[in-house]
């Protein structure tokens, strides 16, 4: 299923001797992976289990960020390097509104009689919903300032201008006045709260350990799994049966026949970057909730996995990101949990060079066809 | 005046592709602008959509200067082109390229009337109705082409070469359909190769040469002209 047409990164056929190797050196790869995952499955499984669960919050974190890379990439061409600078930015919104102004509790201001959860839902999904906005406007202004006037220009200019835009986000804001260049410890707007699992479901109280064995979860996994998939599921009814999706994936297609229909293409650009940004912004805070330790450069390694999750999906594909994303979030935590931590982002960068090297299109991917 | 086109210059970077044209369609007319390859036929049309800017004179439609309205404006107005190569949105449906063509109206009910009228035309779009569009026989996607560039209810439609690589019935089909858009209300700017056909139906022509008009006329008077049957009708 493809939503929008799309080049592959590279042009390159590998000659079919050299595509074998490939195949076959992958094929040796994986065989190797299956069965180091399945000792460990069977020493452990209760282990295996927390690794997949930890990597499943990862992923749906990509997902929400691969999802921005990919419609860019389907509309534009363009990959926007300063996307996981923006998912940094929706971090920082949201700890400021909650350190400065208090913004998870402003119901109690207002109707002091309120219960406490209920204030702090309605102030949670507040925090969320500021940084979202922040991200939107941030993401169209940059797209006019920086990308709209390349955009016929060659591709490398906007790529370069992309991560300028990146630089220039990362180090502003670690400028004393706007953030800070230090890691701040990131106050959540609600409690985290986490269970473990062991011949049922219990909570942890606070002091306590969950006995050897068990598998712990937090509620804050529960909401980006659930969060994740609500976007995805959202943005698949946007570009499928809406009037601006369709608009959309005509835009990726043909943009000067799309202009013929009527459509506005700077507009429908430009909300492309909005959608990816806004959810850029609520995958920021809750990552910042699920890692509460926040820093201007924070956005740096989470945007280039879920760039890798992307082109691993098939770049341009929907259904790609989130797979691609999950997939990155395994493979991430099955390293942590089974070689080692510092091996994690080699990992990823790893996934990306055999991907390029053995299918460029990625798994959704199709190779570009001739336009009509 | 209908459309009017004014002493337009069109580049291509270094290349002068249009020369100072001028020529008109009146309302409710067929008119057909002829030419060779290279002519400067297309440029024409894609000036007058919006899609290309001329660097002197005017473009006008139904009393609104175009000149400089950009191309999503001008459909706006009443002006639809179906361009040459079909131009169908080959990932989208059937459906979807359709409405796409109403891309500027939001009357539901309305669009559906639309759909079934072009359906009307093209039955055989009715059958492919969930295909993609890229995976459409050519002459299918030339009948999608041209259904899609109803949808907008356009006063004037650019066809640029609706008859290029049909076969010898389909091409009697699509005159018979252009002439039927025609009959109810839709004046027609034709551009075409084939141009005996397009002789037939249109009631002016003019003749292109390396982006100048060389020749314009009643139709049966360009028809009779020895020049242009030499040039074009291969007689
Ligand atoms: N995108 C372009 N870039 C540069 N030159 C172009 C471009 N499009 C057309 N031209 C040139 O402009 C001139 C007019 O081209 P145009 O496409 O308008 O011709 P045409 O009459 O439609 O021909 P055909 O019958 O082959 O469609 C030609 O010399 C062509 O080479
Ligand atoms: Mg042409």
């Amino acid at each position: 299923m493809q939503y929008f047409k799309k080049t592959p990164v590279t042009d390159h056929k590998p000659n079919s001797r050299l595509a074998w190797v490939g195949q076959g050196f992958l094929l040796i790869l994986a065989i190797i992976v299956i069965i180091i995952l399945a000792q460990n499955l069977i020493r452990s499984p209760s282990l295996f289990a927390q690794n997949v669960i930890d990597g499943l919050k990862l992923g749906f974190v990509y997902a929400m960020i691969a999802l921005g890379y990919t419609m860019v990439y389907g509309i534009v061409k363009l990959i926007n390097f300063a996307h996981g600078d923006v998912f940094m930015v929706g971090a920082f919104v949201s700890y400021y509104a909650v350190t400065r102004f208090s913004l998870h509790t402003w119901a109690k201001q207002i109707f002091p009689g309120m219960p406490d959860w209920l204030v702090i839902l309605i102030g949670s999904l507040t925090v969320i919903l500021l940084s979202m906005v922040v991200c939107v406007l941030l993401a169209v202004t940059i797209e006019r300032v920086a990308y709209k006037p390349l955009r016929d220009a060659p591709r490398i200019a906007a790529l370069i201008t992309a991560i300028g835009v990146s630089f220039f986000l990362e180090f502003f804001g670690a400028l004393g006045f706007v953030f800070s260049p230090r890691f701040i410890p990131y106050k959540q707007p609600f409690e985290t709260m986490s269970w473990y699992i062991n011949n049922g479901i219990y909570p942890i109280t606070p002091g306590s350990m969950p006995p050897d064995g068990s598998i712990t979860f937090s509620n804050i996994f529960l909401i980006i799994v659930i969060a994740s998939i609500f976007v995805q599921l959202l943005l698949q009814f946007l570009v499928r049966r809406t009037k601006i999706g369709i608009a959309m994936r005509a835009t990726a297609f043909d943009k000067p026949t799309a202009r013929l229909m009527g459509i506005n293409v700077d507009q429908v650009i430009s909300f492309t970057f909005a959608i990816g940004a806004a959810f850029a912004g609520l995958g920021g805070v809750l990552y910042a909730i699920a890692y509460p330790s926040i820093h201007t450069q924070m956005g740096i390694l989470p945007g280039l996995k879920a760039f890798v999750a992307a082109v691993l999906g098939g770049i341009g594909s929907l259904p790609g990101a989130l797979v691609g994303a999950l997939i990155m979030g395994q493979a991430e935590a099955l390293t942590m949990g089974y070689i080692s931590t510092p091996m994690r982002d080699a990992i990823a960068f790893t996934i990306l060079i055999v991907v390029l090297l053995v299918k460029p299109t990625g798994i959704f991917g199709e190779p570009e066809k001739e336009k009509a | 005046m209908f459309l009017e086109v004014e002493n337009i210059n069109v580049y291509y970077g270094a290349i002068h592709a249009l020369q100072g044209i001028s020529f008109h369609v009146n309302e409710g007319e067929i008119v057909t602008l002829i030419g060779a390859n290279g002519a400067g036929k297309s440029t024409t049309l894609r000036t007058i959509s919006g899609l290309l800017r001329s660097r002197t004179g005017s473009v006008k439609f139904k009393g609104h200067d175009i000149t400089y309205m950009p191309a999503e404006q001008i459909v706006r107005l009443g002006i639809s082109h179906v361009p040459e190569g079909r131009k169908i949105f080959a990932p989208l449906t059937v459906r979807e390229n359709l409405l796409m063509g109403a891309f500027t109206r939001t009357d539901p009910a309305e669009i559906e009337a639309s759909m079934q009228r072009v359906f009307t035309s093209f039955p055989r779009m009715r059958e492919r109705i969930n295909q993609l569009g890229g995976t459409l026989s050519g002459g299918e996607q030339q009948m999608l082409a041209t259904g899609r560039g109803l949808m907008s209810r356009p006063g004037l439609i650019l066809l640029d070469e609706p008859s290029m690589g049909l076969s010898p019935i389909l091409v009697e089909e699509i005159f018979r359909i252009i002439q039927e858009i025609n009959s109810q209300g839709t004046s027609i700017l034709l551009v075409e190769q084939n141009a005996l056909m397009a002789l037939s139906i249109a009631s002016r022509a003019y003749v292109i040469e390396t982006g100048r008009i060389v020749l314009e006329g009643d139709a049966r008077e360009v028809a009779e002209n020895p020049q242009v049957k030499n040039a074009y009708l291969g007689v």
